[in-house]
């Protein structure tokens, strides 16, 4: 039970740092990103990438498993996966855009999450890898729960990327305009914000995180071309939990999904837990489609 | 019968069978800008609806109905009609994107149901030896084919006058004008919302409606033949042949479908057995740019809609 909690929370955590990018760019870009679950699986195997070019110069720092070559990489493939993410936009969704429908897009997305997927398990294979062969022990916290030291590091991560992003929303001058665009896109054009450049890092901080959360899941589990399609519905549950457009709201659908996930399995053979994002989606859906803290852009037309 | 044409007839049943999904699909994306992106999801359901209503009687399983093939058929179509029910009422008065995310993952649940409820589908192994209707009736597998292929051939024409017929009534009328302008519908006195759930019930009964065929053609179901890149296959069949137009959803279905099995045909032949895993990525990859590039270079398709303007206007 307790380890099923903590289980939750971790998965949880690296689902709400997937969930903050798509609430984020469903808010701000107004189109449900199907592709945005394949930038996470992206990040991750960037850097492994990297971590193969780079080699591993240092050693771990105890107790984790990795060390300064992995943080080098978690940025490398942050910056990697901001130019994909960018570059779909400019290639695919910039065009659809100009286009009246705009369910297109949303289709448009769903094409490239298929294509972005095949193309890593073309350059990667189908096999399960991992960042370290390292085995690590996971250390007995308290009776009945045991939790790794790269558990820890992940979430810690997390609180500090959430923190981060709360205090660059609230106080900058480009987070205040990414808020304003989210809320009311004339307004925000009338009022002189330059929307293309706003449109450049809503892509650019969601698909960083999307990074972020990718070398965290294969840290604390693995890295498989499946990670993405695996997430596409935690975080698009987590996102309208939470609230579209809402990053706060995010987070909190985030570790409600993972908690529900991983404390499903001690009443449901685990073969079903996939679908406990569904559930809870239609649920939100029946009951309250504007999430628990109403987004920015409702679920109401 | 050469090999050839008999392989031409395997190929046109399963092609035709994948053209009544398309039509499916095309009355909800092509006529009324629904997104279903969970049509394997619905297409299973009719699949393993019939696969268990017409089974026979077996110890460690559910069902054991032995019913009449068309009956188990109509079975598996209901089923895929109350799946489509559950989603449409929960998601068609809200924002389009979320029948999409809806869709996308009742597909998701229906594969683990079919993976994991073994007693009721079989698991992994999935269900073998289900009757093929009127198979007995038939000397050889050839020439039972060439029936099965009048069957569903039969069946595709109708589906397809069908769907013209209803599509040109006042009811399809209403269908273009929910896509286009939703306040002007509405303003007319029509319910966009109730439309909505018409059309996306029936367009996901088709879609049960082939899986019933194609459990009648193989004569068993598994898991591995309802894998998510079915439903972007025949997103695919649809967006290249043209939305907004049957003709156009059956064309689309016969090439694409013909695309996707001289693909393999070409990966099985060319590539060294080592690399054979990633040939079928390739394939992938193909079905994936030629939804892309067709969206963006000719969002029209090979055949497309034909434009609709009021008598009074010309």
């Amino acid at each position: 039970m307790l380890q099923a909690l903590a289980d939750g929370i971790l998965s949880g955590s690296i689902i709400a740092l997937g969930a903050i990018g798509l609430t984020l760019t469903m808010g701000i870009l107004r189109f449900a990103n199907f592709a945005h679950a394949e930038l996470v699986t992206w990040g991750a195997y960037m850097a492994l990438a990297v971590l193969a070019v780079t080699g591993t110069f240092m050693g771990p720092i105890a107790p984790l498993s990795f060390g300064i070559p992995l943080i080098l990489a978690i940025v490398v493939a942050a910056a990697l996966t901001s130019l994909l993410a960018l570059a779909i936009d400019w290639l695919v969704y910039r065009p659809l855009r100009r286009q009246t429908n705009h369910l297109t897009l949303v289709f448009g997305s769903f094409g490239i999450s298929l294509l972005v997927r095949m193309v890593i398990l073309l350059i990667f294979g189908g096999a399960a890898q991992y960042y370290s062969t390292a085995l690590q022990i996971a250390i007995p916290v308290a009776p009945g729960l045991r939790i790794m030291p790269d558990q820890l590091f992940t979430l810690a991560v997390t609180v500090v990327i959430v923190v981060a992003l709360h205090f660059f929303l609230q106080k900058t001058r480009l987070g205040l305009a990414m808020r304003a665009l989210a809320e009311n896109p004339e307004l925000a054009r009338v009022n002189g914000i330059d929307t293309r450049a706003v449109v450049r890092w809503t892509w650019v901080i969601g698909a960083s995180l999307a990074a972020v959360a990718g070398v965290l899941y294969g840290l604390t589990i693995q890295l498989r071309p499946e990670i993405g399609f695996h997430l596409i519905l935690p975080l698009f549950a987590a996102v309208i939990l939470g609230g579209v457009g809402n990053v706060f709201g995010a987070v909190i659908g985030g570790l409600v999904i993972g908690l529900a996930e991983s404390l499903a399995v001690l009443v449901v053979p685990s073969g079903y837990k996939m679908a406990v994002p569904f559930l809870i989606l239609l649920a939100v859906l029946y009951l309250r489609p504007t999430g628990i803290f109403a987004g920015t852009v409702g679920g109401v037309k | 019968m050469s090999g050839f044409a008999a392989y031409l007839v395997f190929f046109l049943i399963v092609a035709l069978t994948y053209s009544i999904v398309t039509m499916g699909l095309n009355l909800q994306w092509g006529y009324t800008g629904l997104f279903n992106a969970g049509v394997v999801g619905f297409f299973a359901i009719g699949a393993y609806g019939t696969a268990v209503l017409v089974g026979p009687d077996r110890a460690q399983l559910i069902g054991g109905f032995a019913l009449p093939f068309p009956v188990a058929v109509v079975g598996g179509m209901a089923l895929a009609a109350l799946a489509a029910l559950v989603v449409g009422l929960a998601t068609l008065k809200l924002r389009e994107e979320y029948l999409a995310i809806a869709t996308f993952g009742i597909a998701i649940s229906i594969q683990l149901v079919a993976l994991n409820f073994e007693a009721l589908t079989g698991g992994v192994n999935g269900l073998v030896g289900l009757p093929r209707p009127l198979f007995t009736a038939f000397g050889s597998p050839g020439a039972y084919n060439l029936f099965y292929l009048a069957v569903v051939a039969s069946v595709a024409l109708l589906v397809y006058v069908a769907l013209e017929v209803a599509v040109r009534s006042p009811w399809g009328r209403v269908l273009k004008a929910v896509r286009e302008d939703e306040t002007a519908a509405r303003s007319l006195g029509k319910n966009p919302a109730a439309i909505r759930l018409q059309v996306f019930v029936l367009g996901c009964t088709l879609m049960g409606l082939a899986g019933g065929l194609y459990v009648g053609f193989i004569g068993y179901v598994s898991p591995l033949d309802f894998l998510p890149i079915l439903t972007f296959q025949i997103w695919a069949m649809l967006i290249v042949g043209g939305s907004g137009n049957n003709l156009g959803a059956i064309v689309g279905a016969v090439g694409v479908w013909a695309l996707w099995t001289m693909s393999g045909l070409g990966v099985s032949r060319l590539l060294p057995v080592a690399y054979q895993s990633q040939g079928g990525a390739i394939q992938v990859i193909i079905i994936g740019l030629l939804i892309v590039l067709t969206l963006l270079f000719r969002p029209r398709g090979l055949i497309g809609e034909a434009e609709a303007v009021s008598r009074h206007a010309r």
